[in-house]
């Protein structure tokens, strides 16, 4: 799973940006352009994933960090993601497994090439940040057999009981310091220097703040973002490599002065075909987007009136609305909380609270459910999770299906059929709930 | 005539273990528990848990692993999409159906997000029972892992202790460990057994003596293995031109028995299978001195099966625990069989597949569901591997 920042398909003229998504942009390019130059500038490069992604951690050994998920997400939003995908399969990846993957691998099979062109270089380290997904684990295994380059194995422990213990913490913080950092002081030449950490978990929880702001303003009617469509522009910074940067800090001031503007003005949304008309509908949805139809998916909301306040996909590099911040003060243990919080980490009524809590502090309609084929993580028991915010806020639920990366599983009628059955029936319980004239 | 039917024949002991098998109620289990008052059942799925707590506990372990081909799921199928495995469903499905009503505590093992997230439903659709994610490390240093798992294994003791009202002692922990050496030394001697003579061992039939083994106290089912591996060697099958294959994927969802039996009718002798990997986690005896539970972790670290749910840390390993399987049993080729939507098996195939062809072992691979009735494809695409394998070996 994961987010990035997408770059959408379209003319120029006909895509409506924010300054801040602009700024967004530039910072993804110029995070790409460091990447594919590390061969000249000598950069080492650590592959990792979205959850459980120790950039502070990462920087302080001036490793350059690249994210698969992102990479896959750029394919599909390029529209190459299909044949990636094929490509993988045709080489004897199952039909059945992560999409992501396949993308991924399929990209390699065809030259590895970056958004911007140019060669992906390959990685010096795999830390495999093991948080919240089987796939992590197998692949980079499959990474690991490609690249023949060190890998670290980080075990953050389930939140299978709805809270983590001292002895995850405990075990968390021995394979970082015993393990994780000696490994990629080795591979970097860089020692570790715990000041440099402290400082850039400051920056993380200053940056933090502001996203945490600019997520809540869709508490107000009108919402002054989409925090599903919009809402992956928005982390894509701090779920990547920015997180615990400057760049980082300003990039999200900058985001929340233009959102809090928004506000005062009474704003809704932006998208691709400028602000959007009246709010009508205030939905929470559940599960990642499809990407090879990201602009299409999108305008099915925005034609409606359809807002989404509210999403557990932009939580999946990061919970930070109920409270938790990177802690300067704990290093070690504030990156194993991080890792332990990560949405995809935490159990199914943790889940359930926490979208039920999102129905309500944000007053939605109800919530829809994304689910995608291939990703068991967030998958499996989605249908329980449906009925069960429902039994809880009393407010309708839908479910829709389709898949991260791989255009083959996006049904555009499909879903709008289920879109607008599910709008008249907010409708109908909206009609239902007003007193008789 | 040969010798007549006695109770330690193989075939009174399979029937009674296809009984047991077939029974989706698990009488046996209920029996056990309804014979004194007080006693206790905690029921788990793949991929391992330490069944010696269980045990210690003076309660009876369950292995569910699904609803197999029998089960009709009525209820299952609302809780999960079309492309996910079939095992959570039909799990979901003994429970609704009030199959598991004699069931006190459910561990879910850390194998795949499918059975992760199956532990947090089941606390919501059975809030009464107690349940348990059950976490193992995927770092190996026992200061590290070692440490981390020595205190989950703590924890489930606790637990288990509050669930019968008693602590659990070091004595009884370190009596079940004894209990479950014994039980694992025969499931190793009659795999060993069954790669040795294949002919003697009908894969069937040890897939169905190792189900007992999930549903019986494990005495018994340790009587059971001996009786049979006396009572198979006494008697002589006809040993037949197929040729050998180690079988790879099955460790969660069941393949049906018709299934494993299709694959011996098609020409190929199964000498060893990663079925029901929990009979034989621990690769050797767990000291019964000492701390049990330190003990236990350590033989987690250091002395387990390695399959897709475990990271390998080292590359030049990976896949290699297969190659020597086939070694070991003299086995000429290995059949991938996945569940279908199977992440562990399926993602980890190509991996194996790649360390097999530097191997120079020839595979084939299909998917199967626990429900799938269709056997005539499989057959012939094993029956054809079979003759291939004979065609390279005759060259
Ligand atoms: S299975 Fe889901 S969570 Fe895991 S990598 Fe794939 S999309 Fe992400
Ligand atoms: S069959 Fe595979 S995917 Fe399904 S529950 Fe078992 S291990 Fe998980």
């Amino acid at each position: 799973m994961n987010t990035a920042a997408p770059a959408p398909k379209a003319a120029a003229k006909d895509v409506e940006k924010d300054a801040s998504m602009q700024k967004q942009k530039a910072m993804m390019a110029a995070h790409y352009d460091r990447l594919t130059s590390a061969p000249e500038t000598g950069a080492k490069v650590c592959s990792t994933f979205v959850p459980g992604n120790l950039n502070e951690l990462i920087g302080c050994f001036d490793l350059l960090n690249n994210l698969p998920e992102v990479n896959a997400i750029q394919s599909g939003l390029r529209r190459i993601s299909g044949q990636y995908v094929m490509e993988a399969e045709k080489i004897g990846h199952s039909e059945d497994v992560c999409t992501y993957v396949k993308s991924d691998i399929g990209m390699m099979s065809k030259g590895n090439i970056a958004p911007n062109g140019k060669k992906f270089p390959n990685p010096d380290v795999l830390l495999l940040s093991y948080t919240g997904c089987f796939t992590f684990m197998k692949w980079f295994e499959l990474l690991r057999e490609q690249f023949k380059c060190e890998t670290i194995m980080l075990h953050t422990p389930y939140m299978g009981d709805g809270c983590f213990t001292p002895n995850m913490i405990e075990y968390m913080v021995k394979q970082l310091r015993d393990e994780v950092i000696p490994k990629l002081e080795r591979v970097s030449g860089v020692k570790f220097d715990i000041d440099r950490l402290r400082e850039r978990l400051k920056k993380s929880a200053q940056a933090e703040d502001d996203l945490v702001h600019v997520l809540q303003t869709a508490r107000n009617t009108p919402s002054p973002i989409d925090a599903y469509f919009g809402g992956i522009y928005y982390i894509g910074p701090i779920f990547g490599a920015f997180r615990g940067t400057d760049d980082a800090i300003e990039y999200y001031r900058f985001l929340r002065d233009e959102i809090d503007e928004r506000l005062a003005q009474g704003r809704g949304p932006v998208t691709p075909e400028g602000d959007m008309g009246q709010e009508r509908y205030r939905l929470v949805v559940e599960g990642p987007p499809n990407y090879t139809h990201f602009r299409q998916f999108w305008k099915m909301f925005y034609d409606e009136g359809a807002v989404v306040v509210a999403s557990s996909y932009t939580k999946v590099g990061g919970v930070y609305d109920f409270g938790f911040r990177h802690d300067s003060s704990r290093p070690l243990e504030t990156l194993a909380e991080y890792c332990l919080g990560v949405y995809t980490n935490r159990s199914l009524p943790m889940r359930i609270d926490m979208l039920t809590n999102y129905v309500e502090e944000y007053r939605a309609d109800g919530l829809l459910i994304n689910s995608i084929k291939s990703c068991n993580s967030f998958s499996a028991g989605q249908l329980l999770m449906m009925r069960e915010v429902e039994k809880r806020t009393g407010k309708p639920a839908a479910f829709i299906e389709s898949d991260l990366v791989d255009p083959r599983y996006f049904s555009a009628a499909n879903i709008k059929n289920r879109l607008e059955s599910y709008f008249q029936m907010v409708e109908q319980r909206r009609a239902g709930a007003r007193p008789a004239a | 005539m040969g010798t007549p039917l006695s109770s330690g024949s193989t075939a009174v002991i399979i029937d009674r273990a296809t009984r047991i098998f077939e029974d989706l109620s698990f009488s046996a289990a209920r029996e056990w528990k309804a014979a004194q008052p007080g006693r206790k059942v905690v029921g788990y799925l793949p991929i391992y848990v330490p069944r010696e707590i269980i045990h210690a506990a003076g309660m009876l372990p369950l292995g569910i692993v699904g609803g197999g081909d029998r089960l009709e799921v009525v209820h299952g199928d609302a809780y999960y999409q079309s492309y996910i495995c079939r095992i959570p469903r039909s799990t979901v499905e003994l429970g609704l159906s009030g199959r598991l009503d004699f069931v006190d505590g459910m561990l879910f093992p850390s194998i795949c997000d499918v059975i992760r997230n199956l532990s947090g439903m089941w606390k919501l659709m059975f809030p009464h029972v107690y349940s348990r994610y059950f976490d193992v490390p995927q770092n190996y240093a026992d200061e590290i892992g070692g440490n981390y798992y020595a205190n989950e294994l703590a924890e489930l003791r606790e637990d288990l202790a509050r669930l019968r009202g008693a602590p659990i002692t070091d004595e009884e922990l370190c009596h079940s460990i004894a209990v479950y050496n014994e039980n694992r030394q025969l499931v190793r001697e009659l795999y060993a057994y069954r790669a040795e003579q294949p002919w003697q061992v009908p894969a069937a039939e040890s897939h169905l003596l190792m189900r007992a083994g999930l549903v019986l106290p494990v005495e018994q089912h340790s009587e059971m293995l001996r009786d049979y591996l006396a009572a198979a060697r006494q008697q002589q099958r006809p040993r037949r031109d197929y040729c050998r294959v180690v079988v790879t994927g099955l460790f969660c969802e069941q393949p049906p028995l018709n299934l494993i039996k299709s694959l011996e009718l098609a020409g190929c002798y199964v000498v060893d299978d990663d079925l029901l990997l929990v009979t034989r986690w621990l690769t050797s005896d767990v000291p019964v001195e000492g701390d049990p539970l330190r003990n236990l972790a350590t033989a987690f670290l250091h002395h387990s099966e390695s399959t897709a749910a475990k990271f390998e840390p080292n590359p030049l390993e990976k896949g290699q625990y297969l190659v020597r399987a086939v070694r070991r049993t003299g086995a000429e080729g290995v059949i991938f069989a996945s569940p279908s939507f199977c992440d562990p098996a399926l993602l980890d195939r190509p991996m194996l597949q790649h360390v097999l062809a530097d191997a120079g072992i020839p595979y084939i691979a299909f998917k199967y569901a626990e429900n799938s009735g269709q056997m005539q494809p499989i057959r012939e695409q094993a029956g054809t591997f079979a003759d291939s394998i004979k065609l390279w070996s005759g060259q």
